[in-house]
């Protein structure tokens, strides 16, 4: 066994490292590449040096859509995070009907972001209409029905990561804490959150690029409406690229700038929450 | 198993390549340049076989066929309503002529994003569109010369020809017309007709007088609601803007500009006013309202004016509200001497040729153009799409049945001056995002006009420097 792994591994391994290779490593390049360029079509491009970083700056759309991605993002990080542990600490508690809740709120993320984003589309602008109001009037409807979304669609998630990690904890742990007489809350925060770090690590990571990627939701719940105010750094960059003629090297610019920012930010959201893990 | 390895293997080491290639400059001119000595000898190829068609259609199409030489067509069609239309008469020119002709349709409103990707195909689209001088001018790179070409010959009139200098680089394919689509059975309940509507003034008068009485009437309100959801907001943002521009353009006398100076915005701010006011909905809902909403609203007779075009016809066709009580008025909007303005006649659906496809697929691409506009056959389908076509060859019993097309026809017979399509000289798609967010957040209350005011004439002069850069 241990010999044929090690003579054909190559036929094991090929097929992934070629999708690998066609799906990420090339259009990564050639995207970089691209950045440095001014194209209408990405086959016949022409290298301008670091134009598109310099019209990059000064568009003011980008720099709205940044912040406007960062504080959706620091919302929905708390929010999904604090209420998705609170869900999984509850149907831990082993009453009835546990499996059930865990399935109904498992199975908002089974469905599409597209899809998502119109059916809120619906309530949303069904339940704002009897104020006369739409989805977008202004950004920041789109902003908490964007939020409402995307809670509704990931807590569900991440509680199932967070049950795994609950009833990964030592009962002796808690037998000891009982026997030492500590409170309800002494427990929570001495020994129930130390000891699911590595769920929180994995749960604030997937939350925290889930949000700063956003895109289908934003497209289909507010399309970036009103005047591209509630448009995320995603669709801001789609739009450029797609929208813009002529800005088609300047939307590839900012997708680079992009890459870089949700790399860096998960790797320090990485560092730091891996620094409180604690070893069993 | 070995061969799809093989490809993958060699597609994964071409696209690098591809990649480096695209980035050296010269690379891509000389490919350019080799493209223009090709372009030249096939213009005298066609220059020929237009000779022939003046002499016998019916035979050209086979001999044309022969000269094809094996090329084949791919036609990246913009309208989604035709799409299943153009299958079919792709279907008959291959079945009569034994050329392979692809049709792909882009979703609703993505053509450009999908022309786009497809562009930077091997197999690209070898006939495509664009929208008029500015969708050139990032396509033009693309656009096969047509100088000489039947399809530019047997065009009814320059004007419906995209220039650029001495090459012709689109040619319109079909005539569109806008203007206010209103119920006639509605508005003589009320008491009016057509002819009492020859100003801003008197739409006024009657649509205010028709929204007071809303209740009697049996309607919501006046105007179909002014929706600013995308698949609405261009009839206010392109084709409301354009009247303003249109007057503008002629009190100046220029046809295009690179700094607008807004002089009849009091007048679009009359006319907006208008559509809020006198409509069906609240103000603060528009921007959820969709086009298929207003386009309800009218063909249920729950308002009486509507502005779109004929094309709007599909759509609201077979619904309550009967043929003969489907008419169009011109849109005013108070410039003086309005009462001799037509309907908005123009095109924005541009028939290009990619100058980077193959010689043969070019002249294959240009065989079936030339059926499509001189053969019997094509002729029909493209009336049957509702198309009204601007050749030689579409005469009368070619004009598709829909009574908005009669009605346009009805005001140019009257001697009524149409209104030029000026909007495709807008600077970009984003100047005119501008000004639907500024209208939008006007109408809900959350802006003030002076934000209209900006993006228009600010934001032109902004756009325009950026395009033209």
């Amino acid at each position: 066994m241990q010999k044929s792994i090690r003579r054909y591994w190559p036929v094991f391994l090929l097929p992934t490292v070629l999708a690998f290779l066609i799906g990420f490593v090339i259009p990564f390049i050639s995207g970089i590449a691209l950045s440095f360029s001014e194209f209408t079509t990405i086959t016949d491009a022409s290298f301008v040096g670091l134009k598109n970083y310099l019209r990059l700056a000064g568009d003011s759309s980008f720099i709205h859509s940044l912040w406007f991605t960062a504080l959706f993002t620091v919302v929905n990080v708390i929010l999904i995070n604090v209420f998705a542990y609170a869900v999984a600490l509850l149907l831990t508690k082993g009453f009835r009907g546990t499996n059930i809740f865990r399935t109904v709120f498992f199975m908002p993320n089974l469905i599409g972001g597209i899809v998502l984003g119109y059916i809120w589309q619906l309530i949303l602008n069904g339940i704002l209409a009897n104020f006369s109001r739409t989805l977008t009037y202004t950004a920041w409807y789109g902003f908490w029905g964007l939020t409402v979304l995307m809670c509704w669609q990931q807590i569900g998630y991440m509680m199932i990561i967070y049950i795994a990690g609950l009833q990964a904890i030592p009962t002796d742990l808690y037998e000891a804490a009982y026997m030492d007489g500590a409170s309800a809350s002494q427990v929570l925060f001495r020994i129930t959150l130390p000891m699911s770090m590595p769920a929180i690590t994995i749960c604030t990571f997937l939350t925290l690029t889930n949000s700063f990627k956003l895109f289908d939701q934003n497209l289909a719940l507010t399309a970036g409406q009103p005047s591209d105010m509630s448009e995320l750094l995603a669709l801001n960059i789609y739009n450029t690229f797609y929208g813009r003629t002529g800005w088609e090297g300047v939307g590839q610019a900012k997708a680079v700038i992009f890459f870089i920012l949700v790399g860096a930010l998960s790797v320090l959201q990485n560092v730091l929450t891996r620094r409180k893990e604690v070893q069993q | 198993m070995k061969k799809v390895l093989a490809s993958l293997l060699a597609a994964a080491m071409a696209l690098p390549l591809a990649a480096c290639a695209s980035g050296s400059g010269t690379a891509a001119t000389t490919a350019g340049s080799s493209a223009v000595t090709t372009t030249a000898a096939a213009t005298e190829e066609s220059v020929g076989t237009t000779a022939a068609a003046e002499s016998e259609t019916q035979a050209t199409t086979t001999k044309a066929s022969e000269t094809a030489g094996g090329g084949s067509v791919y036609y990246l069609n913009f309208k989604p309503e035709q799409a299943d239309q153009w299958v079919a008469l792709a279907a008959k020119y291959t079945e009569e002529t034994g050329v392979e002709v692809s049709v792909v349709t882009a979703a609703s409103g993505t053509y450009e994003s999908t022309l786009k990707a497809e562009m930077g195909k091997t197999e690209a689209p070898t006939l495509f569109q664009v929208n008029g001088p500015i969708g050139y001018a990032s396509w033009k790179d693309y656009c096969y010369d047509l100088t000489g070409t039947t399809v530019a010959n047997e065009v009814t009139s320059d004007s419906f020809l995209l220039k650029d200098g001495s090459k012709i680089g689109g040619v319109a394919y079909v005539i569109e017309t806008y203007g206010l689509i209103y119920n006639k059975a509605i508005l003589e309940q009320a008491g009016y007709t057509a002819e009492d509507i020859t100003s801003f003034t008197e739409l006024k008068a009657v649509a205010d007088d028709l929204q007071a009485r809303k209740d009697e009437l049996g309607i919501e309100g006046a105007f179909t609601s002014a929706g600013m959801d995308s698949s609405s907001d261009w009839r206010f943002k392109t084709h409301l803007a354009n009247i303003p521009i249109y007057y503008e353009y002629k009190a100046d006398g220029i046809t295009s500009t690179a700094a607008i100076k807004g002089t009849y915005l009091d007048n679009y701010k009359q006319i907006w006013d208008l559509y809020l006011t006198d409509s069906t909905t609240d103000p603060k809902l528009l921007s959820s309202k969709t086009g298929d909403d207003a386009a309800a609203e009218f063909a249920t007779g729950a308002a009486v004016f509507y502005q779109n075009g004929t094309w709007a016809y599909d759509q609201i066709k077979d619904n309550d509200v009967a043929d003969e009580d489907i008419g169009m008025l011109p849109i005013y909007i108070g410039v003086e001497g309005e009462e001799n303005q037509g309907l908005c006649t123009g095109s924005e659906n541009y028939w290009c040729v990619n100058a980077q496809a193959s010689e043969a697929d070019i002249q294959a691409t240009l065989d079936f153009l030339t059926w499509c506009v001189t053969n019997e056959t094509g002729k029909t389908g493209l009336k049957d799409m509702g198309f009204v076509c601007p050749f030689n060859g579409f005469t009368d019993e070619f004009l598709p049945d829909n009574p908005l097309i009669a009605e346009a026809n009805a005001y140019v017979a009257a001697g009524k001056t149409p209104v030029d399509w000026c909007f495709t000289t807008m600077p970009s798609e984003e100047w005119k995002n501008g000004v639907g967010s500024a209208l939008l957040e006007y109408a809900q209350g959350t802006g003030d006009w002076d934000a209209v005011k900006t993006a228009f004439v600010d934001g032109w002069a902004t756009e325009y420097a950026a395009a033209n850069q």
